[in-house]
């Protein structure tokens, strides 16, 4: 019998195969007593052993599937566990203190761990910290007889199911052989929905219980369009899917024709229809799809995938590559939004009560203006190769703004003093994503030359909902009269100024949301570069003073987000 | 037994890469090799041994072997001291 779960649609595609289970088995270990500690130590080197062997293996599928640099991790593991004082330790206290082979194992390589971690200012030394760490994991799992995950060593076509996935899960997954991913927790915006689609493959989030009911090696369906799962599938609902699959692809034939045409509604209203970027390697899918520009570059992957804050050289070369693949088109570069979720290994952020309300992006950028100054000399040297604008997340006060602005002018001037070329038409905007600064647009839009309205968190934030929080996760709502009204209220205060207005969250790229943003005036649309041309073919269909009127009704007839909904159901979807 | 100083020239002393070829290179050898610095000795197989010294640039180690292979195994790591512009 087949079993059919949905969850959410976080990336679009089909997929059929089989399920592997990401899942991190219970390695807890408890003290015990042991008599013959000969043959406790027997079976530490036994695990070890074999944990040398296993690695042996997973550095060759990875050297191959990821490549060599990555591979090389897996040799720093091997290293650890051939260290002959960390194993004589082991030994020793398995003697001494005559305990099991698991407790003498964790203690001594958490006291390593301890003391390495307690190098400041030393990124290797935590990452070796780190590195141990993961080994011990491996040991402890021989050691009880357990098997663990691994996902670089994926040989076979497989869809991942897992309770929820990692930033550093989903960079080790090899496109080649996951053919899809599903997991029990997570929305469209979480970190694996918005892998998943730069990876371009498909992803079902917030299923609830998957991992339970899809076990290792059973046959899936994934529709990632609909976002529905089929466990053990009947061979109706595999021809089926087999036949969404190949419409969808049909589908998506029609939309890349529109690859070089305008992004323009029917009655002839020019908008941009921009792409979200995290690194310059994502510039291809930009290209690929016909993107009128980049929306939101996300710096904070450079200081995410190191081990250190990012040098202004190793932050100007990243700039100017987006900057020159995009051309003459303009790119949006958002600064350092490092806090909230985002954490960095080497820079210490004390945990907080309520991290999202608390020390991140700008707020870190002005106090700790050392790291802001830097990224910000890395872009304004950038800035001679492209269309350049730059982007401050979390403004919430125009002191905030001004503060910031005048750092960037600092900096602007001591390069020009150091008589380095720089573009004299930077832009200067503001991501919109705090009521505050919504409700005194108008104010704002004297300041600043562009915004960019950041929904995620707008919606979030004015209602009050975190929307990881499954139990008030419906009060996340992008239709609610009170969301459009602010929108409202940001697009005609920089159209009174003269200046335009974006969007980068979500919502941009919504089917239901787009034809009351198109009503609304939204000059700027960025969206995962794989939606650019659904999105396009959507707004191509529009006229905007039809949506005008139907923003209208939505905005002051609507009590509810349901009825907004249904409204633009019956008069654009019909 | 072999003895020798060693002035350490590596801007990020003995740590990372540098590190980690310096214990596989004692590795290779049978003999005891000891690594010592500001009165404290480790063993130089063991990587987690030498991080734990935090050797840093400018200072003076001094290492000393002892075995069968003990000569052999002084130019091996006299030569990987060279090679990964560690020290002299």
């Amino acid at each position: 019998m087949s079993i059919k779960v949905t969850g959410i649609a976080a990336s679009d595609g089909f997929a059929k195969a089989k399920v592997y289970q990401l899942v991190e088995p219970d390695l807890s270990v408890k003290r015990v007593d042991i008599q013959d500690s000969a043959s406790e130590i027997n079976r530490l080197d036994q695990a070890i052993d074999q944990s040398i062997h296993e690695l042996h293996k997973i550095r060759e599928i990875a050297a191959e599937s990821l490549g060599e640099e990555e591979a090389q991790v897996f040799d720093a593991h091997v290293m650890v566990l051939s260290d002959p004082e960390l194993v004589q330790q082991v030994k020793d206290k398995i003697e001494s203190e005559s305990v099991n082979a698991e407790f003498a194992f964790e203690e001594v390589t958490e006291m390593f761990v301890q003391m390495f971690e307690a190098m400041e200012d030393n990124a290797y030394m935590r990452e070796r910290a780190a590195d141990i760490r993961d080994v011990r994991k491996r040991v402890l799992a021989a050691l009880l007889g357990v098997t663990l995950p691994n996902p670089a060593g994926i040989d076979e076509e497989v869809i991942v199911v897992a309770h929820d996935l990692t930033p550093s899960d989903t960079a080790q997954l090899n496109k080649k052989y996951v053919k899809a991913f599903v997991t029990n927790i997570g929305g469209r915006t979480s970190h694996s929905a918005i892998m998943a689609r730069s990876l371009e493959i498909p992803a079902i989030v917030g299923t609830g219980d998957i991992t339970e009911k899809a076990p290792q090696g059973t046959l899936l369906l994934v529709d990632g369009v609909k976002g529905e799962v089929i466990i053990n599938p009947s061979a109706e609902e595999e021809a089926a899917h087999e036949k969404a699959a190949a419409d969808f692809a049909e589908l998506k034939k029609v939309w890349q024709k529109l690859r070089d045409e305008k992004s323009v509604t029917a009655d002839g209203v020019e908008v941009e229809i921009a792409a979200n970027i995290g690194t310059p390697r994502d510039m291809e899918g930009v290209l690929h799809y016909g993107a009128d520009g980049v929306g939101l570059y996300r710096t904070e992957f450079l200081y995410m995938d190191s081990n250190e804050l990012p040098s202004e050289d190793k932050q100007f070369v990243a700039y100017k590559e987006v900057l020159e693949q995009a051309g003459d088109q303009p790119v949006v570069v958002r600064t350092m939004d490092i806090g909230g979720d985002k954490k960095l290994p080497y820079l210490k952020l004390s945990s907080e009560l309520n991290p999202f309300l608390g020390y991140r992006a700008i707020r870190i950028s002005l106090d700790q203006d050392e790291i802001f100054r830097t990224q910000l000399r890395a872009l304004i040297r950038a800035s001679i190769y492209g269309n350049l604008h730059i982007m401050f997340p979390m403004i919430a006060t125009i002191e905030e703004f001004k503060q910031a602005k005048a750092i960037f002018e600092e900096e602007k001037e001591k390069l020009i003093n150091e008589s380095v070329e720089i573009s004299n038409d930077i832009k200067i905007g503001i991501m919109v994503e705090i009521p505050s600064s919504a409700v005194i647009a108008d104010q704002f839009a004297k300041e600043v030359d562009f915004f960019s309205i950041g929904t995620n968190d707008l919606i979030q934030y004015t209602m009050a909902a975190d929307r990881m929080n499954e139990r008030v996760s419906y009060l996340y709502q992008p239709y609610s009269p009170a969301i459009l009204r602010l929108i409202k209220h940001v697009i005609d205060s920089a159209h009174k100024e003269g200046i335009w207005t974006g969007m980068c969250g979500e919502m941009a790229g919504d089917p239901i949301a787009v034809p009351l943003l198109i009503g609304l005036g939204l000059d700027e649309f960025s969206i995962g570069a794989s939606d650019v041309l659904k999105n396009r073919s959507l707004i191509r269909k529009l006229d905007s003073k039809e949506m005008a009127s139907l923003a209208n009704k939505a905005l002051y007839e609507c009590q509810t987000a349901e009825e907004v909904k249904a409204l633009v159901e019956k008069i654009v979807h019909q | 037994m072999q003895k020798k100083d060693f002035h350490i020239t590596a801007e990020t002393g003995i740590h990372a890469r540098p590190a980690t070829m310096l214990v596989q290179s004692a590795s290779k050898y049978e003999s005891d090799i000891m690594l010592e610095y500001n009165g404290k000795s480790v063993n130089l197989k063991s990587i987690m041994g030498v991080m734990s010294l935090g050797v840093g640039q400018g200072a003076d180690v001094t290492i000393t072997i002892e075995g069968n292979d003990e000569e052999e195994a002084m130019e091996g790591i006299v030569a990987t001291m060279a090679s990964e512009g560690l020290g002299e």
